[in-house]
């Protein structure tokens, strides 16, 4: 099986609410202090592609669009297990919308040639759009299964399940495909110490757009369809009655009472 | 881009009716019909889907779109944007809307970079610019912790719109509209990827979306026993129970439990959080909620910056006495 799985850089989505700020200059969303991480969803894609190394063999080529890119973060599905990472590192790929970055992706994946599953996170944790993956499906003409749970390979397809709100579905797609990841399909591995040390010595490859052959105008900002007008902080009012007691369970019979008293119980 | 004009709504069909989502559509598509001074049209797809034009137009709708194919009994991702394509270049609208829901997720995105214009996901707030007269499509980004508005130049503008985020119109049977069969035009071998089966994985109980009270645990209950104590809680307020991520990809509940960004958007009167620290996209899943109560031995924990009531304290200790507090109280 030869797989590819779409990663990005973001900043650290489980880091506290309130490191969470919008610098006014640059319009942009940080997590003040907290280091960068790979999005929690390409790593859930990535231990998909993995499960699949696992049990029939094949190669999986992890592809991830930004500039500047902490290399430490983008490693990580090195370390994880995957053969190769491809960068598409330049400041004409960032800021995209899912359109233009998808665009960009697909371009590098005809490069990359030939393939049986494309994998994505079902939506990354900065934008929460879950676009780019059905983006690259539309691309590249394959067909789709999003919100995927469950893999099982067979002859020239594969059975996959699908989260719905009250169950799943069990789904036959046919090779090539894409799937989008959901956190079901199981907790991502750690990174072992010989997988550490061998995304040490492994360098990314590096391409350009030039390398791609994408005209400008299609990636990044300037291919955007979406637009963003507005990023805020919605303000929250945050006013908690905090009932206390001597011992906790003084505490809970005085929260029993307050919450009768206020007709919500 | 001058030629598209007028509202169109993707409605999802639930146990043969129109789903509510289908109605928070209409409600929130009539608006933007009315500020455009522009018809509101909706779309049935499936399988003797008919009957429910006349409640697509009581619930605001000027037409309805019915493609009623033996195809198109289950949702195959295939076939319905093959169907929704076709339906959009015959009708030509300048804004579709859909819900988010496991179905509207998979054909947004697919629909619009099909008829090569854009899609805006989670949608919560929809409005015409009363400049521009283009759709703002505001919607949570960064797990909730910001919100951002979009605009796209590009037609029809496609929006998703979060689960009871919209309002739907009082169903008024005085309304009137006019009803346009559209032939599905499908080949069976366009389905690429086909629904073996789907499996309902129902939880005993109230149901989450329906309840006034959810009793919600977090990792900091520990394993499948706690929620048995949750469960108690939950009894004698005729609760739902629901839990955040963790507990579900730890297995110790099922995963249609969990709430949040990427699990269930409730909006109970009362939503207990117990031993959930409170992150944003959990948050995404029950800031609707009328009234959050928290428990947690974590003074700092965000939980508290979102609640209105809390304990801090073991909920191990905490949720015991409460329960019997609760049950003496609601019985006398
Ligand atoms: C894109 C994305 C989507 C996500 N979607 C969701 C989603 O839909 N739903 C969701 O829930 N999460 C979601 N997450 C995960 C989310 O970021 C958090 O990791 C998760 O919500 C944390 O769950 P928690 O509060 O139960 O656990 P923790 O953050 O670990 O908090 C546990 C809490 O329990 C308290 N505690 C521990 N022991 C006790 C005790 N004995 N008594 C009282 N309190 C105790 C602790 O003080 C702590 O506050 C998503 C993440 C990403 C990146």
């Amino acid at each position: 099986m030869d797989m590819i799985v779409c990663v990005k850089q973001v900043i650290d989505p489980e880091a506290p609410p309130a490191s969470f700020k919008i610098d006014a200059a640059s319009n942009k969303a940080v997590m003040a202090g907290v280091p960068p991480v790979i999005d929690p969803y390409g790593e859930f894609a990535t231990e998909a592609a993995l499960k699949i190394k696992d049990a029939k063999g094949g190669k999986l080529t992890a592809l991830c669009l930004g500039n500047a890119l902490l290399r430490e973060v983008v490693k990580k599905p090195l370390s994880m297990g995957a053969d190769d990472l491809i960068l598409l590192e330049d400041p004409a790929f960032v800021d995209g919308d899912a359109w233009s970055t998808a665009f960009a992706l697909a371009a590098a994946v005809k490069k990359i040639g030939k393939f049986d599953i494309l994998f994505c996170g079902r939506e990354a944790s900065d934008t929460n759009a879950g676009e780019v993956g059905p983006a690259l499906a539309e691309i590249l003409g394959l067909p789709c299964v999003t919100l995927v749970k469950k893999i099982e390979i067979l002859d020239g397809k594969a059975k996959v399940e699908r989260m719905t709100a009250d169950g799943y579905e069990v789904i036959e797609v046919t090779l090539p495909c894409l799937l989008t990841v959901s956190n079901e399909i199981g907790e991502p591995r750690y990174p072992t110490i010989k997988g550490i040390m061998a995304a040490k010595r492994k360098e990314p490859v590096v391409w350009k757009p030039a390398d791609i052959a994408v005209e400008a105008g299609k990636i990044g900002v300037a291919g955007q369809r979406a637009k963003m007008t507005k990023l805020f902080q919605p303000v929250k009012e945050g006013k908690c009655e905090i009932l206390t007691g001597d011992t906790p369970e003084e505490a809970a019979v005085k929260l029993a009472l307050r919450l009768r008293e206020a007709k919500l119980i | 881009m001058a030629d598209n004009k007028g509202v169109m709504v993707f409605c999802e069909v639930a146990n043969g009716k129109l789903a509510g989502i289908a109605t928070e559509g209409l409600g929130a598509g009539r608006k933007l019909a009315d500020a455009l001074g522009e018809e509101l049209a909706a779309v049935l797809i499936g399988t003797g889907v008919s009957a429910l034009a006349e409640e697509a137009i009581k619930y605001g709708a000027n037409k309805v779109y019915v493609v009623d194919d033996p195809l198109l009994n289950e949702y195959h991702n295939d076939a319905f944007i093959a169907v929704m394509d076709k339906v959009a270049r015959q009708a030509n609208p300048q804004i579709i809307l859909m819900g988010q829901t496991s179905i509207g997720r998979d054909l947004a995105p697919r629909l619009a970079f099909r008829l090569g214009t854009s899609a805006t996901l989670d949608c919560i707030e929809l409005a015409i610019d009363p400049a521009t007269k283009r759709l703002l499509q505001t919607k949570p980004v960064y797990g909730g912790n910001a919100r951002a508005i979009f605009t796209m130049d590009t037609n029809p503008q496609i929006a998703t719109t979060r689960i009871k985020a919209m309002t739907p119109l009082a169903p008024d049977a005085a309304r009137k509209g006019e009803v346009i069969k559209v032939d599905a035009g499908l080949q069976p071998s366009a389905i690429k990827a086909k629904m073996l089966q789907k499996v309902k994985e129902e939880i005993e109980g109230i149901k989450l979306e329906d309840a006034q009270i959810v009793i919600s645990g977090g990792r900091g209950i520990g394993g499948p026993d706690g929620f048995k104590v949750l469960a108690e809680l939950a009894k004698p307020l005729k609760a739902a129970t629901g839990a955040s991520r963790p507990p579900c990809d730890n297995g110790w509940v099922p995963s249609t439990m969990q709430v949040g960004l990427t699990g269930k958007i409730i909006a109970p009167e009362v939503y207990f959080a117990i031993a959930i620290s409170g992150s944003s996209q959990h948050m995404s899943g029950c800031s609707g909620s009328k009234n959050i109560i928290a428990i947690n031995k974590d003074p700092e924990a965000n939980i508290f910056r979102e609640a209105r009531f809390g304990v801090v304290g073991d909920w191990k200790k905490v949720v015991p006495a409460l329960t019997t507090k609760v049950k003496e109280l609601v019985s006398g």
